[in-house]
This record gives structure tokens, sequence and C-alpha cells, in this order.
């Protein structure tokens, strides 16, 4: 039969829309409306997984996201989802799940037996043993230990879906569209404030969904759909479902939410993104997020069929499923009578309830006697039996302190078990922001304690049990919440009359023994286990024992029980740990201690929290205006990029089958014997300007700054406060008050920021403004002894000569009728001009010079032949010659450093380790062999032993095969370097081969400088 | 009661009520030979090796909160060596020995997990710092490898090393002798086996403030009372800088966040630990089955155990890039601690300005791994009252000479 415990009518299901899905390898059918576990319940499905240590046949608990039993593996490659919670699952046709942590099915584990060790596998076991060897333990015991723990499979592919983010500003946040949510939202949004109100249900209405009350003589339904209309007209609502807030960041004004978009849909994907993630900014932040009901802790207290009482009204009522034939209500307060009511109602046969209270009354406990309905008074459930699904109950009289239970003992035939021991109010998102709770007596909960600056709660988060309490204190939290925002004068409309259930006249039961006059320290009968933490096998022995070893706070007795470590982050199972541990200790609830409230609520895909930037989308890509010529250039598949930061650099452009040598060597060779053209637009540019910017650049800069004219241009050096070289570039005064600053590609934002953050926060009082134009200036760097006269025909306003345009000045002026501003430095050594037009121009310019200068040989070169050009010169490269740990006076450049004024990082060069004489510093090495390239980052050492550790005197930095020098060069630091000019040392290769090396100067091309003015 | 399988089955056989707790509760005494001031995997190794090795009888840790409830309980566990500079080198190698037999030395699992730590190389510029790191780790015996990117791919399968990502994987460094290890254990295993050697371990007993006398140490002011000791150090991550305040100095450290998460367990899927520094991101498994990960501090300093968010996007971002296959994995839990990072990144140990007191601080993001070894050096250092050899160029005037140890350049993620 098709759906055996479906009931004929009633519920939130659409049984005109029959969908059909596989568990576990059969098929079965549900309807439109239907979470997996309700359409599995309705189908008679109870046995849903295997527990995480002792493979114990485990049901669905409950109907939400407290779930911590009902984990499934969903859909197939590649939208495989691992660990889904069956509970939150929307039934979609074709819906294909199976269980985790089973093999080869969950009726049949193989690992089922592992419960029969449970004896030898008490809390933290493991760190008690296996003692004996790390070889054993990484190759026999941790492999077997992994194997067995853990929930889902990975995906065999990547995700085809994609995911986004979005931030919004409110007036007021809600989270939890229940009954308090929802009129506190109304109350807010009636004032007119931007209101979002946010569940992870599928419709707002949480526990009013599916209920037998009236609110103002309706159906409780009715007051939701009004409620849904009304917001719906209101302007500036947003009404989120499917949405779960994870954590409340950023002092409690910012509500991280994860929107399932998709999901619900279909299982091959939807269009557009199929989860976004909120990031919901507000002024103030209600929280309505109910409250979980607790289970209790009783021997055997783990089988399918044991369910939250609630959770077996909600499948019966919301969605018409009935989780059993006879029941058994297992409760502490009269609430739970509710749910025995109503599903006996609905056709379930009550076959008992055992309430722990010996003298239980009010009018729920008389309406079930009037309903004939067995009420075993002051009982509790002491065992249960069934290997797959709960057969029956066994029940004992507690005993007046509850620590011990009486003779006679009672069966109970039954196949559900609905339990209730009170209800624990959800604060997660309370605590994310800071907030405490404390143990509330009247509530029989952990309620949130409220403070400034604290979110506000309604509702049963609140600890109001009362339906009409909490609308209308959600009312009045709505509008304030709302006024405090600048909406509305704060007043709101009265609470519609409600349908009162009883009152929360409850009472602690917060563990079972099933041994009479044991003192409560029972051991239980042999297998008979009290589980705490149903998802990690917690049980009460386990608390017992970490409180005899001594792990009686709280964080330690969850660490070493794994109690509250699951997926479901112990949403059922932290208060009765916490408690049972302070009793442990003797004494009451009001002193357990809860652990710490971690993000997220629920937990969220990895896509989800990446949102776009996966990929390619990882991380901008910036790219010259000159990009697509670089990409044409050859026609032979362009230019070989190379990463430098965000950025994608040609290396070199290689032409039709040339390697990278080659290309490298033909492009060093243009560069020096007639002109090569580099793209440097990526190098970092700076604008800065203001009265004081002298002053500012001279405290920045360790070079001088205040004697540079307007006109020319200085290479500058950045340190740090301890003396070390961090960034190098060049600065050009254009007027008074006003510098162009260069750096270098890599370092060029984290150099901004340095020279911001001492603006700001150091040096607030100097009048100056840094601006960052590296992407107004397109740089086209033109070099070599046939630059001046590619460029004289392009530039006829600009006289070009030694004379009129030195080294070292810069010029303004039209260049291929573009306006320029010409710098002459040089990276190369030879003749340079550096030309920065407006970015836009860049190719215009780079056409232009190429027009011109082809037929002279100007030949466009990457950044390997830069760095080739560079190191022949035995110019550094921020980052490749140093590391950091290196000054500029290791690198040779002291004679820079101004001896007067006060820079950052002149203390810290003054410090005597900076001024030791064997400090590592920059030279040459000339290799034996001429053809033997270093590998970068090699170690030298005097003479190569066996010997470990060996003593290092420093490293190779650069290494290339110069063309032009015809052999290999190499820069290095080197411990004393200038004293060991002349000496051999050794380069210890990969291969276990040795390269010889003598340290030569570290300058190897025009030694003199005769070049640079062509 | 010596842990083993077979005091196992023998207290199974007792219901595991015979148990006796893995540290005693005592009260704090009038006075002490030593004082540790915070009772993280630091701390209670100092006191262990002190106990153990130096003689000293009378030694209390003195712990805030609940031990290990600072970075010690909230960290990613990566434990490796292959340091670049000499000094880090040798420090972290002497503790990774000491790992290699620390379960059997405390009797205590620490499930050590030697499973193989890569650093991802990708740009020239990384292969350029991961060659010369490990050339130098070679040289300074410690073991080091280095992975094209086809052994990368055989090593670790579930790396993307498509060279038309966004950062393409251009190699790795492996170090198969470093791993992870369960950080509560090692805090649990050192405490219990200090305690068997007469170590008090108070908890919930904060330190308030540090009397002194003719500028040397005279005890602790502390919430359960004045305790006098001759000797006191400092070995409190996080809140070194607050308790050197109290003492009358300052350190140069600044405390930022360092948040880290994990996913939820999932049946075993990658055995190496993976630590990219370009898309700062680094991931295990843990025995549980959970992935751990972690990506970089907050740059705003705080005391809060919490981070932003955005850092957790970023890394997220990151992760699912090296790994495509983990986006429809989940976050389950994420959390933060507060590290205490010196300008060079390297710890401060050694003595302070104060006589008698002494400091054991500034691990930052990456102390975990040197948990035994920085106790034993450290247990010398105090015991002495001279630095032990290997921590002589970590002492707190390094600051004043310049001998920095700078491993921000070239050391991969400093974790
Ligand atoms: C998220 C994260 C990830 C990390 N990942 C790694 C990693 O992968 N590998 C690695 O090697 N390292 C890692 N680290 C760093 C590592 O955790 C720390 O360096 C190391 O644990 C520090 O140990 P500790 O004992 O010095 O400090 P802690 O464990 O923080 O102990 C200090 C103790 O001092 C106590 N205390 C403070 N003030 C007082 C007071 N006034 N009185 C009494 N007690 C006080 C504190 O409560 C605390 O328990 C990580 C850190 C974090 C936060």
């Amino acid at each position: 039969m098709e759906q055996p415990f479906r009931l004929k009518a009633g519920g939130r299901i659409d049984r005109t829309r029959p969908l059909r899905f596989v568990f576990d390898g059969k098929g079965y059918s549900g309807y439109a409306g239907d979470t997996l576990a309700s359409a599995l319940i309705a189908n008679g499905v109870h046995l849903v997984g295997r527990s995480f240590k002792y493979h114990r046949p485990r049901g669905i608990l409950s109907a939400g996201a407290e779930e911590p039993n009902a984990l499934v593996q969903l859909g197939l490659e590649p939208r495989l989802v691992p660990n889904a919670r069956a509970t939150q699952v929307d039934l979609i046709h074709g819906l294909e799940a199976d269980p985790v942590n089973c093999w080869p099915n969950v009726r049949r584990d193989v690992l089922a037996g592992l419960g029969l060790a449970a004896p030898l596998m008490p809390a933290g076991f493991y760190y008690k043993t296996f003692l004996a060897s790390r070889h054993l333990w990484r190759h026999v015991f941790e492999p077997l230990i992994r194997r067995a723990a853990g929930w889902g499979r990975v995906p065999e592919d990547p995700d085809p879906d994609v995911y986004t983010h979005r931030h919004l500003h409110r007036d007021v946040v809600v989270v939890g569209a229940g009954p308090a949510g929802l009129a506190a939202a109304l109350a807010a949004a009636r004032t007119g404030a931007r209101v979002a109100l946010i569940d992870e249900g599928t419709e707002p209405g949480g526990s009013l969904l599916g209920q037998t009350r009236t609110l103002d003589g309706h159906p409780a339904d009715q007051w939701v759909a009004e409620g849904r209309e009304e917001l719906s007209h209101l302007p500036e609502v947003l009404v989120l479902t499917r949405t779960t807030a994870a954590g409340l960041y950023d002092d409690g004004t910012t509500v991280v939410a994860e929107e399932r978009l998709t999901d619900h849909l279909t299982s091959h994907g939807g269009h557009g993104p199929r989860a976004r993630l909120w990031w919901l900014t507000s002024k103030t932040v209600i929280l309505a997020t109910g409250a979980h009901e607790r289970p209790i802790v009783f021997p055997e207290n783990d089988r399918p069929g044991i369910m939250l009482a609630s959770a077996a009204r909600t499948y019966a009522l919301r969605y018409g499923a009935l989780p059993g034939k006879r029941m058994v209500l297992f409760t502490t307060n009269s609430a739970a009578y509710e749910s025995a009511i109503d599903l006996q109602s609905r056709g379930l046969r009550v076959e008992a309830i055992v309430d722990a209270r010996p003298d239980p009354s009010g009018p729920h406990v008389d309406m079930a006697e009037a309903l004939g309905i067995h009420i075993h008074k002051g009982c509790a459930v002491t065992a249960t039996d069934g290997r797959h699904h709960l057969e029956s109950v066994e029940i004992m009289l507690l005993s007046p302190d509850l620590r011990t239970v009486q003779a006679p003992r009672k069966l109970i035939e039954c196949d559900l078990l609905c339990v209730s021991g009170g209800w624990s109010p959800v604060a997660h998102l309370y605590r994310h922001a800071g907030g405490q709770v404390e143990w509330n007596a009247e509530v029989r909960g952990f309620t949130p304690v409220p403070g400034p600056g604290l979110p506000r709660v309604v509702g049963s988060a609140a600890g109001t049990h009362a339906l009409s309490q909490a609308l209308e204190r959600a009312l009045t939290a709505g509008a304030e919440a709302a006024r405090e925002a600048g909406f509305g004068d704060g007043s709101a409309s009265s609470a519609p009359r409600v349908t009162e259930t009883d009152a929360l006249d409850g009472m602690d039961l917060w563990r079972v023994s099933d041994q009479p006059g044991d003192g409560g320290r029972a051991i239980g009968r042999p297998g008979h286990l009290s589980f705490v933490d149903l998802q990690n096998d917690a049980t009460a022995a386990d608390i017992d024992q970490a409180h005899r070893e001594g792990l009686t706070n709280v964080e330690h007795m969850k660490r070493y029980t794994l109690t509250g470590f699951g997926t479901d982050q112990g949403k059922t199972s932290q208060v009765n740990g916490a408690v049972i541990l302070a009793r442990a200790v003797g004494e009451g609830p009001e002193a357990a201690r809860l652990t710490a409230q971690r993000p997220p609520y629920t937990p969220i895909t990895f896509g989800t929290l990446a949102g776009r930037r996966v990929g390619g989308l990882l991380d901008t890509v910036r790219e010259t205006a000159l990009q697509d010529i670089h990409r044409d250039l050859g026609k032979n598949g362009g230019a070989v990029f190379e990463p430098v930061g965000q950025w994608l650099r040609p290396r070199f452009y290689p032409k039709a089958g040339e390697t990278m040598d080659r290309a490298v060597a033909r492009e060093c060779r243009a560069a020096r014997q007639e002109a090569g053209l580099l793209d440097a637009s990526t190098l970092g540019k700076i604008d800065a300007q203001g009265p004081d910017v002298v002053e500012f650049l001279e405290r920045i800069y360790a070079t001088p700054v205040a004697s540079l004219p307007i006109g020319k241009v200085r290479y500058g050096l950045v340190c740090k406060d301890d003396g070390m070289l961090v960034d190098d570039g060049t600065l050009a005064r254009l007027e008074e008050t006003h510098f162009h600053l260069t750096t270098t590609t890599g370092n060029a934002a984290w150099t901004l920021n340095w020279m911001e953050e001492w603006l700001q926060t150091e040096w607030p009082d100097l009048r100056v403004r840094l601006t960052s134009v590296t992407e107004q200036w397109a740089v086209l760097a033109l070099s070599g002894p046939k630059a001046r006269e590619i460029l004289a025909p392009l530039a006829p306003g600009m006289d070009l000569s030694v004379e009129a345009f030195p080294f070292m000045t810069w010029r303004a002026g039209a260049v291929a009728g573009i306006p320029a501003r010409v710098f002459r430095v040089s990276f190369t050594g030879e003749l340079s001009f550096e030309i920065n037009v407006p970015w836009r121009y860049g190719p215009a310019l780079w056409k232009a010079l190429l027009a011109k200068g082809a037929p002279l040989g100007l030949t466009p070169h990457g950044t390997e032949t830069m760095h080739v050009l560079r190191a022949e010169k035995g110019f550094i490269l921020v980052g490749q010659e140093t590391d950091g740990s290196v000054t500029p006076r290791d690198l040779g450049l002291g004679g820079m450093l101004k001896t007067k004024r006060d820079f950052i990082g002149k203390r810290g060069m003054a410090r005597s380790d900076l001024q030791r004489p064997d400090r590592k510093v920059l030279v040459g090495l000339r290799t034996d062999d001429p053809a033997q390239v270093l590998p970068e980052g090699s170690p030298i050492v005097e003479a190569m032993s066996s010997a470990r550790p060996l003593p290092m005197l420093g490293h190779v930095t650069s290494s290339y095969l110069s063309p032009m020098v015809g052999r290999v060069i190499a820069l290095a630091l080197v411990k004393g370097g200038r004293e060991r000019l002349g000496q051999t040392l050794q380069v210890p290769l990969e291969d276990g081969d040795l390269a010889k090396v003598t340290v030569v100067e570290p300058v190897f091309w025009d030694p003199e400088g005769k070049r640079r003015d062509g | 009661m010596r842990h083993s399988f077979f005091s196992l089955i023998r207290n199974a056989l007792g219901h595991h009520r015979e148990w006796p707790p893995l540290w005693r509760d005592p009260d704090p005494k009038a006075a002490y030979d030593v004082i540790i001031i915070g009772g993280g995997g630091h701390g209670l190794a100092t006191a262990y090796y002190l106990a153990k090795e130096q003689g000293l009888g009378r030694i209390a840790v003195v712990e805030k909160g609940w031990i290990g409830g600072g970075n010690s309980a909230r960290n990613t566990t990566i434990v490796r060596s292959n340091y670049l500079w000499d000094a880090s080198a040798h420090l972290y190698e002497h503790s990774l020995r000491i790992w290699e037999g620390l379960s059997r030395e405390l009797n205590f699992n620490v499930m050590f997990s030697q499973r193989g730590v890569l650093n991802l190389a990708h740009s020239l510029h990384d292969v350029r710092d991961a060659h010369r790191r490990i050339r130098a780790n070679d040289l300074n015996g410690i073991d080091a490898e280095w992975l094209d990117p086809t052994k990368l791919a055989s090593y670790c399968p579930l790396l993307d090393i498509s060279p038309e990502a966004r950062y393409p994987i251009l190699g790795a460094t492996l170090q198969r002798r470093g791993g992870t290890a369960r950080h509560d254990a090692v805090v649990w295993g050192f405490a219990r086996a200090a305690d068997r050697l007469g170590v008090d371990i108070l908890q919930h007993c904060e330190v308030t403030g540090i009397p002194r006398e003719g500028g040397k140490v005279t005890g602790v002011e502390t919430t359960r009372g004045v305790i006098k000791a001759p000797k006191v150090a400092i070995v409190a991550a996080g809140h070194a800088g607050t308790l050197a305040a109290m003492a009358g100095f300052r350190l140069p450290l600044v405390s930022h966040p360092l948040q880290a998460l994990v996913s939820e367990p999932m049946k075993p899927l990658l055995d190496c630990v993976v630590m990219s520094n370009a898309v700062h991101v680094y991931v295990s498994q843990s025995d549980k089955g959970e992935l751990v990960i972690g990506a970089g501090i907050d740059p705003y300093a705080g005391y809060a155990q919490k981070g932003s968010f955005s850092i957790i996007t970023e890394q997220m971002g990151a992760l699912v890039s090296l790994f495509p296959r983990f986006s429809r994995l989940r976050m389950m839990r994420s959390w933060g601690g507060i590290v205490d990072t010196a300008p060079d990144a390297s710890p401060i140990i050694g003595k302070s300005p104060v006589e008698g007191l002494y400091l054991n601080c500034g691990w930052g993001t990456g102390g975990f791994k040197a948990t035994p070894g920085s106790g034993q050096v450290f247990a010398q250092t105090i015991a002495r009252d001279a630095p032990h050899p290997l921590v002589v160029p970590f002492t707190l005037d390094r600051f004043t000479t310049g001998a920095l140890v700078d491993e921000h350049g070239a050391a991969g993620v400093a974790h």
C-alpha cells in the first residue's frame, strides 16, 4: 500500500501532486509540501540512519533544524549533497536519498556490532590506548578510526551550481516568522520602517502551522495568512523563507543568512543561483527563533520510533502523516499532552501517558483522562525494546528524589514513544552577539539575559510560553525597534485573543536510572545506554566518567564526550548535558553553564559562503590597457603571461617555435643593441600633494626628498620601522607641493596603505592627499641605444638631448600627439624614457612607437627580459633580493640614505645587529661553469659536507643566462660578502651536485654607467 | 593509573567507575618555587618539564578559565618544522622530534599524525621562495621535498592543478614528517603528566597583578588570592601584553583575532595538510572526519574571541577554488582565538626586564607545533635563569639589537 501512514485528509500537503522518491534504494511516494522526513513517516519508514560511534539504528527524532539523527546523502552526481537533514529537505519529484554511515545499507550495516564493544569505547578511549608506536597509530589505528568516523561522502564532481551574496541595509530585521516574529515584523513594518523577516521554513507561521488553536476566533492559519497578506502590501518589507539566519556578526548588527533558492524546485539544478547569502545589516534586530523541545535522557532512548512529542504532532497535523499506530507519551509537563490528544484524534491509539510528575493536573490532564487515556503518574520509561523499530517500553515508578526507580516494571507495547522533557529557548544568535543566557526556573530552560546593545528576543525564544503574551510582547518589541530606528512612536496595536494552552507547569527530570536504589550512580543494565547526544553517541555515563576524570568544566566535558559537537551542534543535547554534568558535581541546573554557541546556526555549504568568488572569479584579474595587444603579438598565441600580484604581465613574446630562452635572448639583445619596449603600466603610481607633502615624504622615504627640484626625479627607498627595505620606486617633483611617486608592481597597494596608515593614524596633522593613479597612466618604457632616435620624431616639441633632458628628470609634452609625461629613468642601464600617457591612449602610443621603432629594431619584451637586464646591472628587485630582512646598506644602497633627517626605519637601522660587519650583503656570483644557471633560492656554503645542520652563508637571489655578458650571471646575499670578493664558495644543487662560484661585484654590464645617456 | 589497552579492559569490567581524575583540583598554596601564568599547552608543557627535567619541586600553573581554553584548544593543529631561518628551523625541529615520541612520553594519545604538510606555490615568486626554503631545510637536517604539479596530483588528487586556475598551482613543498595532532589531548596529556609530578593546576584563577619588590617579582595576585613565588612565567598568548603591563613593561606584540572553522564530519577524503599562502587558506581532515580550515588574521587588534565573517567567505572562496569538489560540504562550526603577533612573526622566549619574571609568548598564529619543544627549552631557561641555546635568538632584546627572525617573507602561511 502506498503511504500506509498517511491520513486521508488534513495537513499542508498537496494531495493532488504526488511525488516519487527513492530512499536507501527503494522507491516511495509522497506529496508536494512534504519534507523527506514526513514522506518517510507516511511510508512507515523509521530506520533512517546509524549512529556515529556504535552504529546503532536511529530514527527521526524531530521535525526541524534540531534533528540529530536523520542525516542523508541527497541527490546524484554532480549535485550530490552530503549530510542533509531529512527533516528540512523539501520533497521533490525524483529525489534520491541514502542513509549515511552504514554499509551496505541501513538495515544490514556491517558495523552494527560495534555497539557490543561499547564498554571498551567509553568517552575518550582513544586517548588511553594506541600509545605503543607512532607508526602503528599513523598506519593502522588512525586509518581505522577515520574510516569508522564521518558521515557522508564528498561529491566526485565539481559543483555545477553558482551561489551569490547580497548585502542589504534594513531598519529592523526579524529572525523567525512564527507567531512572535510575524507580530513583531507587522508592528515594525506598519511604521514604514524597512523590515526584513526571515524564516528557515518553507512558509511563515512557525509553530502555528498545522495547529488546532484559534486567534480572534479564527483558525491560526488564517491569522498567519492575513499577516502575510498585510506584509506583502507594505512597502519596504522583505520576507524571506527557506532562509536560515546563520550568525549574528559585527556587534549584533549584521545577520548573515542563507537562502536556499532552487533545492525545492528540481533535483537537476535550477536556473540562477542555488543559494544566496544575505548580509542584512540593520539598526535593530529582533530574535523570534522559538524553542526546541528537549528529549529526556533514559536508558535506550535512541530507538527508531522515539520522537519528540511536538514533532510527532507536527507530522500528523502539518503533514498528515502518522508516526505510528500505538503510542506512549513520556513527559514532564502538561504542554505535551496536547500532542497525545491531537494524535489520538487523528487515529493514533495512545496506550499510555507516562508522566514523571507524581500529581499532574490541569485542563489537558483532565481532557486526556476524559478521553480514556491511562496516565501513569510519577513514572518514567526505563527501557525500550525493538530491533530496528520500537516495539515496547518498560516503565517504573520514580522514587521521590527522582534519582532511582522502584519496581514493579511494566511493559507497554507501542511503536511510537513521544518524549517531552521541556523546552529550550533558541538563543544561538543572541549568544553570537555576546548575549548571556541563564537558567530560568519558571521556564525550565536557559533564557536570554537582556543587556545593552543586544538584540530584542521575543516569543518562546525569550521563554514566553503563553501565546497571547508572546504576541503582545512581540508587537511591542516590533514597534519599539522601529521607533529606535526612527519610525513610529513605539505604540503597537493590541494582540489577538487566543485559546491558551496549559501553562508550562513541568518538572525537571534530567536523567532516568533503570536500577532501583542505586543512589543515582546507576551503571545501568548491560548494554543499556542513556544517550545525551544522539548524533555523537555521548551517553550520561560518559558525562559521569568525564566528571570522574576531573573534566568538570562544561567545555572540557563537551570536548571529552563530544556532547554537542555534531552537525546539530547539540540543539537537543546541550542543556541536558550541561545539567547532567552540574548534577554530577552536586549542583542544580541553575549552576549549569552552557558551552559557547558557535556560528553557524545550521551548517552552510562552502559554495554559498564562497559566493561568486571562486575559480576564475576568485580574484580580480587586472589588465593593462595593452592586454589585447600583448595577446595578439606574434600571432602565435601572443605573449606568455606571468601572474604578478593581481596582474597578468607578459613574461616574454615567443616567435613561432621559439623557446623561452631563445625569445628572452633575442629580446635582451634587442634592448641592449637597438631598443626594447616594455609595458610598465602595472607599476604602482601615487599622486601626492598638499602643503605638507614634502614633510610627509621625508618621513616616509629613507632617501632625501626636500632637495629635489621641480622637474627632477629621484630614486627612493621605503623602509619599515625595523629598518628593512620594503619598497623602492621613484619620486618626481611636479610642482612645489605635488609629487608623482612610483612603487613596485607587487607592493603598490601595500605601499599606499602603509602611507595612509601613517598619515591617518600617526600624523593626521599633515595636510597631504594621496591618490592611486596606477590605472590613470599607461607607462611604456622605451630603452636602448636607439631610444632617442625612435622617440624624437614622435615628440617634436620635446628636446631630447642629454643637455636639455638629462638623466633623472621629467618633461611634459606631446608624444605621438598624446599629452604625456616622460621620465628619464632607467631600469636597464640603457638610455631610457618612461612615457606616461592617459591609460586609454596606451595602445595608440605602443603602436606609434613600434611603427617608428620596428624598422630600427625596436622589440617588445616582457618581465623575464626586464629581470635579466636589471640583474646585469645589479639592480635589485624588491621581493627577490629582499625578504624583509635586508636593509638598504646590505644592498649597497647605504650611500643614498639620509644622514640627518629623521625617517621611518632610521632608528631601526641604528641598532647593533643592523650594523654588524658580517651581515648578508648583495654580491654577484660568477659560476665556474659559464652555462650553469643556479636555481634561485639555492643556499651558499663554504664547503659542502654531510654534516647537519650545515651553516649557510646565504643564498642565490637571481640567476640568468646573460646573452650580452655571454655567460651565467647571478646575484646573491652572502654573509660578509664584501670581504669575500674573489673567494670561491659552493652552491649545493638538488641533484647532489655542487656548483662552484666566485664572489664578484654585483654589476655585470657597463659598470661605469656610460650607456644611460645613449 | 597508567593508560593502556589493558587498563581500558580492566576499567570496562568496572564500568569505568575507577578512572582517577586526569589532574587534581587543588587549592592554591601560599607559595611555590615557580608560577606559570597560563594553562595553555605551552604553560602546561613548561610545568611538566620543570618538574620532570629541572627537578623543581613546587610548581603551579594558574589559569583564568579552563585549561586549554585559549588558543591551544582553538587552533588548527598543524605541526611542521620546515621554517626558513636557522633559528626557527632548529627550534621547531627540536619540537617535532619530541612530538614523535610524545604520546608514549605522556602516556596519553595526542594523536600525532604525520600525514605530511604541503605548502602550495602559485607564482614564480612562490616557487623561488619554496625552493629556497626546502634547500635551507635540507642543510638544517629537516625533511623537505618539492612536488611538481604531476607528483602533486598523485599525492593529493583532490587539488585542482589546472593551469587555467586563477592562481595556478605550480608545485608544492612537502614535509612528510609534518602533520596534525589532537589539541585537547596535548593540553590534557601535559596537564595529567605534570599533575602526576606534583604540579598544581589551578583553574579559574586569574592573575590580576604581578607584585614586585626592588625590581624582583614576588609572586602573583589572583582572583583566588596572592600566591608567592620567586619565579613567575608569563605564558598567556593573546593576553601576554596585558600581563606584561601588570609587571610594568610593554611588549612588542599586537593581539589579533584569528578564526578557524570545521566542516561536517565526512568519510576520509584528505590525507594530508594543504596550505596556500597566495590564495590564503589551509585545510586538513581530523580523525573525526571534519575538514579543519583556517586562513589569515583579522587586520584589526582585539581581545574578543571572534572575528569578521568576510574573512570566512574569502577563505572559502580560496578553498573551493583549490578543491572544487568541496563546494557542497558545509561549514559546521566556526570560532576565533586571540593571537599575539610580534613584528617578525617569531616568538619571544626568555627573561623579561623584571628579575625572576620570564616570557614565553608571541607564538601568534603558529605556536601549537612548538608546544613540547617550547615547554622543554623554556623550563631550562627558567630553572637556570639563562636562555637555553635554542632560544637565544628569540629573546626580547632582539628588538633592541635588531636581530629579528623575520618569518613573514618566505615561511609560507605562518601556522
Ligand atoms: C584559529 C587558530 C589557528 C591556529 N592554527 C595553528 C596551527 O595550525 N599550528 C600551530 O602551530 N599553531 C596554530 N595556532 C597558534 C597556536 O594555537 C598558539 O600559538 C598556541 O596554542 C599557543 O599556546 P599557549 O599555551 O601559548 O597559549 P594559550 O593556549 O592561548 O594559553 C594561554 C592561556 O593563558 C590564560 N591566561 C591569559 N591571561 C591570564 C591571566 N591574567 N591569568 C591567568 N591565566 C591567563 C588563557 O586563559 C589561556 O588559557 C592557531 C591559533 C588560532 C587562534
